[in-house]
């Protein structure tokens, strides 16, 4: 399957991988100050895992492989007036690092901004190579 | 068949290695978050001169590869620095595009040579 890689594949493909990296940081944002009565039931933010694909030496995209739950654990506050406080009156904020998220989310639009860069570059050297002859 | 190819001169080669090289940065750029990911690149002198020695520029280009060292070692094992992959693919590209102009004077020459007005 990845054999003979285009750069328009390589690109594509990293584009695709960034833009789920960035939908995990919004659902991450979205969720930190979510509450819970449990531990467990708090929300624990997602992490991509990224992997290299590619037969060729060199030639190479990156996928997705799988998102799993990383970093902080959830936080335990005293909070009685809180609906969702357990009987001693305590509940469990989310584990989202606001601040990490925000980096990441730069990060991620940088990154995706750059195989556009790439895709815009090779795309106009591609269309110049066909107009050789005239 | 020893040297360069008659009618495009060595740019023809130049170009194939060029693309090839152009692939190999953009692969760079997109693992710029894999962890464990090492860069990688050819030695394009090195290349073209085996393609102009008679082997097929995809032998050539995978003679010449090597892996790039970085300037900083990150925590995660990625040897991708995108400040250098991106001037490398900048400069590439500019390659690329002046061995087109070569190539396009040199088929304007030969067109006018076979036209004869």
């Amino acid at each position: 399957m990845a054999n003979n890689l285009s750069i328009f594949d390589i690109s594509g493909r990293a584009m695709s991988a960034q833009l789920v990296r960035l939908n995990t940081t919004a659902s991450n944002l979205a969720n930190a100050n979510t509450v819970s009565t449990t531990k467990e039931g708090a929300f624990r933010s997602l992490k991509p895992v990224f992997t290299t694909v590619g037969a060729q030496p060199g030639i190479a995209t990156v996928q997705v492989s799988k998102v799993v739950t990383a970093g902080t654990d959830p936080t335990q506050r005293h909070d009685p007036s809180n609906p969702l406080a357990d009987k001693d009156g305590n509940v469990w904020d989310a584990g989202v690092d606001s601040a990490g998220e925000l980096v990441e989310m730069m990060e991620t639009a940088r990154q995706y901004q750059n195989n556009v860069q790439v895709l815009q570059t090779a795309k106009s050297l591609t269309l110049d190579t066909l107009r050789l002859e005239k | 068949m020893a040297g360069t190819d008659p009618l495009f001169g060595i740019d023809g080669n130049a170009l194939a290695l060029r693309s090839q090289r152009m692939a190999l940065l953009a692969s760079n750029i997109a693992n710029a978050a894999t962890p464990n990911y090492k860069a990688r690149d050819f030695d394009f002198q090195k290349a073209l001169a085996a393609a102009n020695n008679g082997s097929a520029t995809a032998d050539a280009a995978n003679g010449a590869l090597g892996y790039r060292v970085p300037l900083e070692t990150s925590l995660d094992g990625n040897t991708v620095e995108l400040q250098t992959e991106q001037t490398q693919f900048a400069e590439n590209a500019v390659q690329y595009r002046s061995t087109l102009s070569f190539l396009q004077a040199r088929i304007a020459t030969v067109m006018t040579a076979l036209k004869g007005d």
